[in-house]
């Protein structure tokens, strides 16, 4: 086989331990045994391809994909970023798929029995593909904060959800996307079980570049997926 | 200029309208199925289906589990492959357990070939759930394969008491071949996940 080349571990100093005892479901649901080191192989350099032919018209407008009989209620906001991979490298036509509470901190799906409104005209759900240089946008509703049963009093920060392929099975990613400034960060323990000197990666930055004037604030948020080994692997 | 790696999170209890609208019944095209292989699609169909168990036993009915597999020959649908993919078959597939009443998994698709790199026909696994914070790799090998299994040197790097979780047994007493994988977050029979 050629041009055969792995690429970087998960860094462990930056994704948080299966087990973070304060966020409880992870204490049956944590695999207790190391995982076992796997050298990569043609079965792990490889991985579904997903670019812009998977992105229908409205998918990268959450204000307008799911409207049904007006606009959805909320702070529309712009989301935008670059995704790389850990030497700076852009990847491009790399797809995003994302998900999120509606304004209200209340999700469409079926199995969310938070008593706040759903909002006829908001889904909350989307993709979007980069650029050749690595960009992504989508425009949607900044969504709210929600309770959930972690412990008495516990409320979820503003967040979006973040699926990613990269360019193999190694670099596949899920992530959630907060913002600046919230107060909730400090006391969420989904947050606060990544290493501390990472975190800052998972939140935003508000930008009034992004900001697109009379119409929707603007947040900038990059990706970095694990980039390629430097030296070819052994078969 | 060097990057740090954005951090994984868990993909929460709230995923399938994003990522599995279609086999959940949400208004969103879905971009991958259960269901891997067109009918037409060359080589064995074959059905894989299995619960996962948290570290109670418990059936777990909010996870997500992607698959990767090469196609009948071996070759992956994809760039680095340089023997050339085959355009009907991506050989991915994306299922949450959340719309089976017993919480099964299911895919159908192809029997993978060998690689020719050594592996036995293999099937590349990432669980997802609430409680995860991180993926998990795994990796389906099917128990037909014993030639294949026996010379395989990931296999034979698993310790023998654990070997046997990354096997999936092979059924063919209904209408076509049935694999079983069931995957153990904890406990005496916890999965071999793999980092990778």
């Amino acid at each position: 086989m050629t041009d055969k080349l792995g690429f970087k571990p998960r860094n462990w100093n930056s994704h948080p331990a299966y087990l973070s005892p304060d966020y409880k479901s992870t204490a049956l649901r944590s695999p207790t045994k190391p995982l076992v080191p796997l050298a990569q192989s043609l079965s792990e350099i490889t991985g579904p391809v997903y670019g812009h032919e998977s992105v229908g018209p409205l998918d990268a407008d959450l204000t307008r994909n799911g409207a049904t009989a007006g606009e959805p209620l909320g702070e529309r906001i712009i989301v935008t970023g670059r995704v790389l991979d850990e030497d700076g490298r852009a990847l491009p036509n790399t797809l995003i798929e994302v998900w999120q509470a509606n304004a209200a901190g209340r999700y469409v799906h079926a199995a969310d029995q938070h008593d706040a409104p759903l909002d006829p005209n908001f889904f909350g759900g989307g993709r979007c593909a980069t650029n050749a240089e690595g960009w992504y946008a989508f425009k949607t509703i900044k969504p709210g904060a929600y309770p959930w049963g972690n412990h008495l009093n516990a409320w979820r920060p503003n967040h979006i959800h973040f699926s990613l392929f990269g360019p193999s099975f190694a670099t596949r990613l899920i992530t959630q996307m907060y913002f600046p400034g919230d107060p909730l960060l400090d006391l969420d323990p989904i947050f606060l079980a990544t290493p501390e000197a990472a975190r800052g990666r998972l939140v935003a930055d508000f930008s009034l570049e992004a900001t697109e004037p009379g119409v929707a604030l603007g947040y900038r948020f990059d990706i970095v997926l694990r980039g390629r080994n430097e030296t070819p692997m052994e078969d | 200029m060097t990057q740090k790696q954005t951090p994984s999170q868990t993909i929460g209890p709230f995923f399938a309208y994003g990522l599995t609208p279609e086999q959940y019944g949400y208004n969103l095209t879905s971009i991958a199925a259960p269901d891997v292989a067109n009918k037409d699609q060359a080589g064995e169909h074959i059905r894989i289906e299995g619960q996962i168990f948290d570290g109670e036993g418990v059936t777990v009915g909010d996870a997500m589990i992607e698959i990767w597999q090469a196609d009948a020959a071996g070759r992956y649908a994809h760039p680095a492959d340089s023997r050339g993919s085959n355009a009907d078959f991506t050989g991915f597939g994306r299922v949450g357990t959340g719309t089976d009443p017993e919480r099964r998994f299911f895919f159908e698709t192809i029997k993978p070939g060998a690689v020719g790199d050594g592996q036995a026909p293999h099937i590349n696994v990432i669980v997802f759930m609430r409680g995860m914070l991180n993926h998990a790799y795994t990796r389906i090998y099917l128990s037909d394969e014993v030639e294949a299994n026996a010379a395989d040197p990931v296999l034979a790097g698993i310790p023998d008491h654990r070997r046997g979780t990354l096997i999936a047994k092979r059924d063919d007493s209904g209408a076509g071949p049935v694999y079983r994988f069931d995957i153990h977050m904890q406990g005496a029979d916890e999965t071999v996940f793999f980092d990778l």
